[in-house]
């Protein structure tokens, strides 16, 4: 029996010295990871429950308070949707427009290394200051872009200065930004599709561009249209920098958008724990769209 | 593939052309309009080439505004810190994760996922806190630690040795490798693409980022370049457009100069990053 | 009759020249082998023949039809991908039905929800899942038309390919290395079957492989295709036993076959050794020439017995026989011997040895690869010279 005893401990041993090793190795991520991230999310958590406001000492328990007022807040609302609609003009039509360009450039040998650079640059650019050109461009009455429209006789409307078109301003200059990205990741998709079933398809039947594009190339993107379109919505929900650099807010709370409501109810007005509970309501949402990107990539686009 | 140019060739060819215009029309006017002296550019006309070139002019009122140096040097230093720090510490653990055994690597792995979920717009309010508390707000500290660590990165290499062949690692074992040297030895230097696309995605999140430096740094000296152009728009109540673009296309051009230089890398980079994430 | 044929097909792509104008007739329910090393071209035919690349030149015809300006989709041919190529998005029933659809269905009946609307959509549709089933039956692959390509073992997803190729009638039936990513007993038995569909459907096939074997063993006729030409296209015993060209013999059978340098004399005489051989040759002209004998036709004798004098330089056992690689003592070329298990007892590496070869058996090949008539000289001359 001893013989059989003596290799299995010494796999204990090397087993244990393995751990040890590797607890050693991911011990600073670990340490990282709960300072700064698993701490500060059960602390956004907890916070949302207070009254907590920075420069006043003591705080206390709130219950679900904050979360009471949040659905009278009228700019918390506001907010909110402008997000939404905001998100529902950029998504759609930066993944269309980036799998259109994907496919153009894919198709057409000629300057495929150029077009994919232009499209591309917005993607690497600072984009607080592209932003700043873009108010430019937007501008009222020295832009570009309403004496553009004027050479054919259509007024431009006062782009970032109206709330009525303040969100649709934002927009353009989203879908500028991200178009570029969403296509790079569609070159990728195409690449990765075997040559073969086009050739099959070809000798199937599939006559024209349409068909095969229906049997093949449509199908054979979906993982990386799902992909496309979850970071899309994730990156449209969090538009920033170019409200916080052109409108903050503005005019008359028409470009609210929920990371510029946080900032300013949390770092400005520093009501952290109203801050923290509208922080909740915003990763609830990115929570709930990585469980339908799961839910979906499992039913549909899971081929294997 | 004929070279021959047919008709829907060409209608492809003025698609992308057309599109590529409208793409690049915001560098055209930048370029445009930082050589425009204040009474061209209120005229309102559609010209790009300036009548009287004021790029002198405009240049030299950007850069007497702005500490330019100081802002591309507190980029760099930033960037760089943030790079260094998140390699270092996710490359080990990554590596522990795929090839090595124990007990907590399962949980380890939910808390990576979970944390992908969290941005850092959801934890700055506890963040800033506690940075408050410890009086480091306005400090380099303040602006690279959060991002210490890097879940995406993580996340990124463990897919990359994942891959990696078992005997690899067998092979450095018999060769008298300490696991330490591994990690230094053979892996890293084998995760070379995984780390050069991490990198590009790094540095290119982190130099756009106005979100952060804005809510630690209020001190012009620690100005990374967005919040740096944010402070100078402010300062010129955003009306000087020739010194503004002027501005703008200083603290633009070291990313896009390193894209167009790099341009392939870099598409293969966030590719790379995009697609695994 | 030919029911397909290709003229003097020629493609280069970037300079690089792939076909040299080839041409080949298939008959009517012919099984043709293309089998070459990898890059001579054959796959590039293969897909030229299948429209799925154009040639530079030359006429491809099917039927009475010359069809090199049709696309793929108007040739009614069908093709098995090396990789299969099915839809991984579809069942293997769905996948079969593909062909079926695209042809018999138009653009407005494909759409989804709006297509079940359209007129005759669904007698059509009805008619096509016959099909399916009654091709899926004769493949055995009936239990398996509802799982997903990812699903299915290599077998199965390569039989999923042959159904799709099979279940419409097409004029010509292509293969590319259908059998390639089989493992290798799978593949065997594979061979046999994919015969067996052909002697049903009787459908003219052009089969694609590297693997001699597979060329050997399945095709009513073989084509060797080595570096943009085709060298020869006969039966396969013709192909093995009567090579046209140096090359095509280099290229078929294994062991490989010797191939020995030696001259020929003005008269048309080509001596080696102790063996002679008789070419009809245009008189008054040496030329370097080269001798090939099969290892089965090298017997072994003693030392200083046989034709040619050797040393075993090692030995290769099989099993049922066993391969002896000897040296000549005379000029280094090392030849090889496919004996008996009986015959090798006792030898040894280093060991002096006769090598006798079978003069009947001898090939001869000119200095350009053409392969020469040739006859072993008369006994009577023999004695001269042993005399």
């Amino acid at each position: 029996m001893a013989d059989v005893a003596l290799p299995a401990s010494a796999a204990e041993t090397a087993g244990r010295r393995e751990a040890q090793i590797a607890w050693l190795l991911a011990s600073p991520a670990i340490l990282l990871m709960l300072l700064f991230i698993v701490l500060p999310t059960i602390a956004v958590l907890v916070l949302g429950f207070t009254d907590f406001e920075l420069g006043y000492g003591g705080f206390r328990f709130v219950g679900f308070e904050n979360y009471a007022d949040l659905i009278g807040d009228r700019t918390f609302r506001r907010s909110l949707w402008n997000t939404t609609v905001y998100t529902t003009i950029v998504t759609p039509v930066s993944i269309v427009l980036g799998l259109g360009i994907a496919l153009l450039i894919e198709s057409e040998p000629r300057g495929r290394d150029f077009f994919r650079t232009v499209y591309f640059l917005p993607v690497a650019s600072l984009l607080v200051a592209m932003a700043t050109v873009w108010q430019y461009l937007f501008h009222p009455s020295i832009g570009p872009l309403n004496a553009f429209l004027a050479l054919f006789g259509i007024p431009g409307p006062n782009w970032l200065g109206a709330s009525s078109t303040v969100v649709y301003g934002l927009s353009i200059i989203g879908i500028w930004q991200s178009v570029g990205f969403n296509m790079v990741l569609f070159l990728a998709g195409l690449t990765a599709i075997p040559r073969e079933l086009y050739a099959a398809a070809e000798v199937d039947g599939a006559k024209s561009a349409a068909d095969r594009f229906r049997l093949v190339t449509w199908p054979m993107l979906g993982p990386t249209t799902l992909f496309v379109t979850t970071i899309s919505v994730i990156n449209s929900v969090k538009v920033f920098e170019t409200v916080k650099t052109l409108t903050e807010g503005g005019p008359n709370k028409a470009s609210e958008m929920l990371l510029f409501t946080i900032y300013q109810e949390g770092f400005v007005y520093l009501r952290v724990g109203y801050a923290s509970a509208m922080t909740v309501v915003f990763l609830a949402i990115l929570v709930v769209l990585m469980i339908l990107q799961y839910r979906f990539l499992d039913r549909q686009v899971h081929y294997t | 593939m004929s070279e021959t140019l047919t008709l829907g060739r060409l209608f492809r060819l003025a698609l992308l052309s057309f599109g590529a215009l409208i793409f690049l029309a915001p560098y055209i006017f930048m370029l445009s309009t930082a050589g425009k002296d204040q009474s061209e550019i209120f005229s309102a006309s559609l010209s790009l080439i300036p009548q009287h070139f004021s790029y002198l002019a405009n240049f030299t009122k950007a850069v007497m505004r702005v500490s330019v140096p100081t802002l591309l040097l507190n980029g760099v230093i930033v960037c760089g810190l943030i790079l260094v720090l998140q390699v270092v510490v996710a490359v080990p653990c990554a590596y522990a994760m795929a090839k090595l055994k124990f007990g907590a690597a399962r949980i380890l792995m939910a808390v990576v996922m979970l944390g992908l979920l969290v941005p850092i717009h959801a934890t700055a309010l506890p963040l800033y806190v506690a940075f408050d508390r410890l009086a480091l707000l306005n400090s380099y500290t303040a602006l690279v630690a959060p991002f210490s660590i890097s879940v995406f990165g993580i996340f990124l290499f463990l897919q990359f040795f994942r891959a990696m062949p078992d005997d690899l690692i067998h092979a450095a074992r018999l060769d008298g490798m300490s696991e330490v040297g591994i990690v230094a030895r053979v892996i890293v230097p084998n995760a070379w693409p995984a780390v050069t696309a991490f990198a590009i995605f790094s540095v290119v999140a982190h130099w756009n980022d106005l979100f952060w430096p804005l809510i630690v740094v209020t001190n012009q000296s620690y100005a990374t370049p967005p919040l740096g152009l944010l402070f100078f728009r402010a300062a010129e109540a955003g009306d000087d457009y020739g010194a503004l673009m002027a501005a703008t296309l200083i603290i633009t051009l070291p990313l896009v100069v390193a894209f167009l230089l790099a341009q392939k890398r870099f598409v293969e980079g966030i590719t790379m990053t995009g697609l695994k994430g | 009759m030919n029911v397909f044929s290709l003229r003097d097909i020629r493609k280069s792509f970037a300079g690089n020249t792939i076909l040299k104008g080839v041409s080949l007739d298939v008959e009517a329910g012919e099984f043709i082998a293309l089998v070459g090393p990898s890059g001579c071209g054959k796959s590039t035919l293969l897909r030229i023949v299948a429209g799925l690349e154009h040639p530079d030149s030359g006429e491809i015809r099917i039927g009475d039809r010359e069809v090199s300006q049709l696309r793929a989709a108007d040739r009614n041919i069908a093709m098995v991908f090396q990789s299969y190529a099915l839809y991984p998005h579809l069942t293997a029933g769905q996948n079969i039905a593909v062909p079926l659809a695209m042809r018999k269905l138009t653009g407005m009946q494909r759409l989804p929800f709006i297509g079940a609307l359209r007129p005759g959509q669904r007698r059509i549709c009805a008619d096509i899942q016959r099909q399916v089933a009654a091709t899926a039956v004769s493949l055995k692959i009936d239990h398996l038309l509802d799982r997903k390509p990812g699903q299915m073992s290599g077998g199965q997803r390569q039989r999923v390919a042959l159904a799709r190729a099979m279940v419409r009638n097409p004029s010509v039936f292509l293969m590319d290395e259908p059998l390639s990513n089989l493992d290798a007993n799978l593949r065997v038995h594979a061979r046999g079957e994919i015969v067996e569909l052909h002697r049903r459907a009787g459908v003219p096939t052009l089969y694609v492989t590297h693997d001699q074997s597979e060329a050997l063993s399945m095709a009513d006729r073989v084509a060797v295709m080595i570096g943009g030409n085709l060298l020869q296209l006969a039966a396969p015993q013709t192909i093995y036993d009567d090579p046209s060209h140096v090359e095509v013999a280099r290229f078929i059978g294994q062991p490989r076959i010797n191939l020995l340098p030696a001259i020929r004399d003005a008269q048309g005489m080509v001596q080696f050794g102790t063996l002679r051989l008789t070419s009809p040759a245009e008189p008054g002209q040496a030329a370097n020439v080269t001798l090939g004998i099969r290892p089965e036709f090298v017997q072994l004798r003693p030392e200083s017995q046989g034709m040619l004098a050797a040393r075993v330089e090692r030995l290769e056992f099989l099993g049922s026989e066993v391969i002896v690689f000897a040296k000549l003592a005379a000029i280094g070329e090392t030849v090889l011997a496919k004996v008996t298990p009986a015959e090798a007892r006792g030898l040894t590496a280093g060991q002096a040895i006769g090598l006798q070869m079978d003069p009947s058996r001898m090939m001869l090949f000119a200095e350009d690869g053409r392969r020469l008539p040739s006859a072993p000289v008369s006994a009577a001359a023999r004695e001269a010279v042993h005399g």
